[in-house]
């Protein structure tokens, strides 16, 4: 069918506002999703509604959300990284370790933290793209070594941070500084993916990794370096984490990874590859955190809260699921 | 009582769209019991739909569906095979994991107290297989055959679950002319048990051997019903709507310019053996030899997607670095590998994005992909390669066979490679634009670029090229002159080794 040769929109055919918005909003489900989400909490429960509430919201959002972000590019290449919940811990624990043991000066520690993601995630990239390992079991390893290793360091016990990691877990004037370094990684993970070859490479790795090594793209190198800025992100989420506490926990982290693989998937990425956006994941993250916040305003039990976390995820992908197969 | 006079099957005045878009319109076509039936038409023409209605995957809008004279419907696929309609698609149903004899059992294995009963299906496999002739170990896992056989395995399979009509949907294209007769003996055979078959198939010269009749489809439209032993030229003017003055329009300047691509005793083992050739400027090389010579193997490695053990590869005079695909291209090499839906286009991807896929890191700046200029130039090349699309951004997976593989030459074109390598350029690719890529590769030789043909189609090889390498169990088996060389010829160098070597397995052809 020749672009010519389509025959022009009939009166009939052309689509009315109303369907144009039910394609819209078919394209844009999570999207929905939340906007109906906050309808239904604030006829709920007015308390739903207030500046203070959303900005938590925010804050609980923001580490997952960051993770979310460095996991975006992981999957975007067909790939899976388990480690960032243990990856964060890490980063967080080394940097306070340099701080109160080793003595490092506080403004240097953060780096320490993100320089131990990154190392972290290149490790696991190069026993991916050069050892051939799946990702899955890769990431699999890394997040035992990861946790194992902030065990050994911390010997059990929490560890104070330093003033300027602290800082990332606090606010300036009002402003929380967690939503201001969500914002930052979202901003990057957006510039990466949408406008770098870096990122357009990552799509095509996901859609065909052999026509993209046909075609001359770097695959393997590409491959360590998107496991190493997931690393980075999951180090600067270790951060934040620690600085809302002032301390790296040991235990810190554990199953955030299942929260940033459900966000970025909520988000619309297909673990198959080559698809997702830096918007999709960031209203994941938020859609994670609005039902949480929710259903602890209205005092549902934590535990049912996995329940309705888990539905969630099963209909968002379900939905999505359906909208590739009416495209087709 | 069914009707003696009535169809197998018969679809009348069968319309499909897919959104705004009609793909089937008002077609009616019969399938009689012991007749094949040939469906002909340009990839897009509505063939691939038409064989999916009667196969149960798509239902139609509108028309109706008969079987032995009765209105059925077809929901799904289980339907079709409970009335005997079984397909044989192109992307074939194997699990490349399991056995041979698994897959043909597969969905109706037999049990024996709630276990596999081995023996059984065994014995199942073996009588399916025989039926084509076909001799592989049962209990090989189907992915270590080689796509040809891997095929025969599917057809052996179908015809063991009692088809009494059967779907052909181009299934000679990846078999050598050796499986096709064989392939062809037992559709005759089928046909004296009255089993009705449908045919497709981009092989016009395959149609008087085995068709009876041929319903020619363009558009989505019935245009014509005609005897198969219909002239060749007018089944291309009913199917393209006009005259296609020569089929290779080959085009070539009287002199060889200078040797652009030099490779000498380049070696790897079990693959291919001290294979040697030069390419001239303005020069169309092409490499026959059958499936499993080492043909991809040998075109792969000159490009550098796999390394070789030893030889050299030289370029423009300078030698070219053996496994690196980067500087293959860089230098101005590029490949157009032989199956485009899995080694060469992001299905899921647009034209734009597939076509800029090999400038996408030379034309950056600090890392930053050049949008608007690769989009400009896409949109340049596209347009020069009249590639037929709604967008630029039309996912590639809803584009025509011919159109793909334009894409994938497009991305050449843009990123301005002297020396193109082609594996099976043409394959599923419909009359039409087999010329169009024939024009293409003319335009490449006269703009001072040169050509490796590799290619399974021995009237492609003899019409296109300037000189043939003819490959033989992993070694050249000799250089001919195109203008020299037969079919006959070729055929024989190519068997040449393999005759004196039947010791050795090919082992390529499992790759």
């Amino acid at each position: 069918m020749t672009a010519t040769t389509t025959p022009p929109a009939s009166t009939a055919t052309r689509p009315s506002t109303l369907r144009r918005l039910g394609h819209w909003a078919m394209n844009n489900g999570a999207l929905v999703g939340l906007i109906l989400l906050f309808i239904a909490l604030f006829i709920a429960t007015p308390a739903f509604l207030t500046v203070g509430n959303l900005v938590n919201i925010g804050i609980q959002a923001s580490v997952v959300a960051i993770l979310a972000f460095g996991m975006t590019f992981v999957i975007v290449t067909a790939g899976i990284d388990l480690s960032v919940g243990s990856v964060a811990a890490l980063g967080a624990m080394t940097s306070a370790y340099s701080f109160a043991e080793l003595g490092l000066p506080g403004l240097l520690t953060p780096l320490v933290g993100l320089l131990c993601g990154a190392l972290a995630g290149a490790i696991s990239g190069l026993s991916i793209a050069y050892g051939k390992l799946p990702s899955f079991i890769a990431t699999l390893a890394m997040m035992s070594v990861a946790r194992g290793l902030t065990l050994v360091i911390s010997d059990g016990t929490p560890i104070a941070t330093s003033e300027t990691v602290s800082f990332m877990g606090g606010s300036i004037g009002a402003f929380p500084v967690p939503i201001l370094a969500m914002v930052v990684a979202g901003l990057l993970c957006w510039f990466i993916l949408s406008r770098t070859v870096l990122g357009r490479s990552m799509y095509a790795i996901g859609g065909n990794e052999e026509a993209a090594r046909l075609s001359g793209l770097p695959v393997k190198r590409i491959l360590v370096v998107v496991y190493a800025l997931s690393g980075l992100f999951a180090g600067l989420a270790g951060m934040v984490l620690a600085g809302r506490l002032s301390s790296a926990g040991p235990q810190a982290g554990v199953t955030y990874e299942l929260d940033a693989i459900a966000a970025v998937v909520i988000g619309g990425a297909s673990l198959a590859g080559g698809t997702g956006k830096a918007t999709g994941t960031l209203i994941g993250a938020i859609l994670l955190a609005t039902i949480r916040n929710g259903l602890n305003i209205l005092n549902v039990s934590s535990f049912w809260q996995q329940v309705v976390i888990g539905l969630v995820i099963a209909l968002a992908v379900g939905f999505d699921v359906l909208r590739s197969k009416s495209s087709r | 009582m069914p009707d003696e006079n009535a169809a197998l099957l018969t679809l009348e005045k069968v319309s499909k769209s897919f959104g705004p878009v009609r793909v089937i319109e008002d077609v009616t076509v019969h399938v009689r019991s012991g007749e094949v039936e040939v469906l002909l038409g340009e990839n897009g023409a509505g063939k691939s739909t038409l064989i999916k209605m009667m196969s149960g995957i798509y239902q139609p809008d509108g028309g109706r569906i008969l079987v032995d004279g009765r209105p059925v419907d077809l929901p799904d696929v289980k339907a079709a095979e409970r009335l005997g309609i079984a397909t044989i698609h192109q992307e074939l149903n194997l699990v490349p994991q399991l056995s041979v004899a698994e897959n043909i059992t597969l969905g109706r294995t037999p049990k024996r107290l709630g276990m596999v009963d081995r023996r059984r299906m065994h014995a199942i496999a073996r009588e399916a297989l025989d039926t084509i002739g076909l001799d592989v170990d049962l209990d090989r896992p189907v992915g270590e055959l080689g796509i040809a056989r891997q095929q025969l395995v599917e057809i052996a399979k179908a015809l063991s679950q009692d088809a009494r009509l059967l779907i052909l949907d181009e299934p000679t294209a990846a078999l050598t002319g050796r499986e096709i007769d064989a392939l062809f003996r037992v559709v005759e055979d089928l046909k004296s048990q009255n089993v009705g078959m449908v045919f497709i198939s981009h092989h016009l010269d395959e149609i008087p051997r085995i068709g009876d009749t041929v319903s020619v489809l363009r558009d989505g439209k019935f245009i014509a019903q005609v005897p198969a032993d219909t002239a060749e030229d007018e089944l291309v003017s009913l199917m393209v709507g006009r005259d296609i003055d020569e089929q290779f329009p080959r085009a070539r300047a009287d002199e060889r310019g200078e040797v652009l691509l030099e490779v000498d005793g380049l070696t790897s083992a079990g693959r291919f053996e001290d294979v040697s050739f030069t390419v001239h400027a303005g020069e169309v090389l092409g490499i026959a030899g059958l499936v499993g010579a080492g043909r991809t193997e040998v075109l792969r490695a000159v490009f550098g997607a796999d390394p070789y053990d030893s030889g050299s590869v030289t370029f423009q005079g300078r030698p070219l670095p053996a496994h690196d695909i980067g500087r293959s291209i860089g230098r101005g090499l590029g490949l157009v590998p032989e199956d485009r839906k899995t080694q060469g286009l992001v299905l899921d991807a647009g034209v734009a994005e597939n076509v800029g896929l090999a400038t996408l890191r030379s034309t950056s700046k600090y890392g930053l992909a050049d949008r608007r200029g690769q989009r400009r130039r896409a949109e340049g090349v596209t347009k020069q390669l009249a590639v037929r699309m709604a967008s630029l951004d039309q996912p590639i997976r809803n584009l025509s066979g011919g159109n793909q593989q334009k894409v994938v030459f497009a991305r050449w074109v843009m990123a301005g490679s002297t020396v193109l390598l082609l594996d099976e350029p043409t394959r599923g690719v419909d009359v039409g634009a087999k010329v169009e890529i024939y024009e293409l590769i003319n335009d490449i030789t006269a703009g001072g670029g040169a050509v490796v043909m590799v290619s399974s189609e021995l009237p492609e090889v003899l019409g296109m090229s300037d000189r043939i390498l003819v490959m033989s169990n992993g070694q050249a088996a000799g250089i001919v002159e195109a203008d020299e060389a037969t079919e006959d010829s070729v055929m024989s160098l190519a068997v040449s080794a393999v005759s004196s070597a039947v010791d050795t397995p090919p082992s390529a052809e499992a790759s």
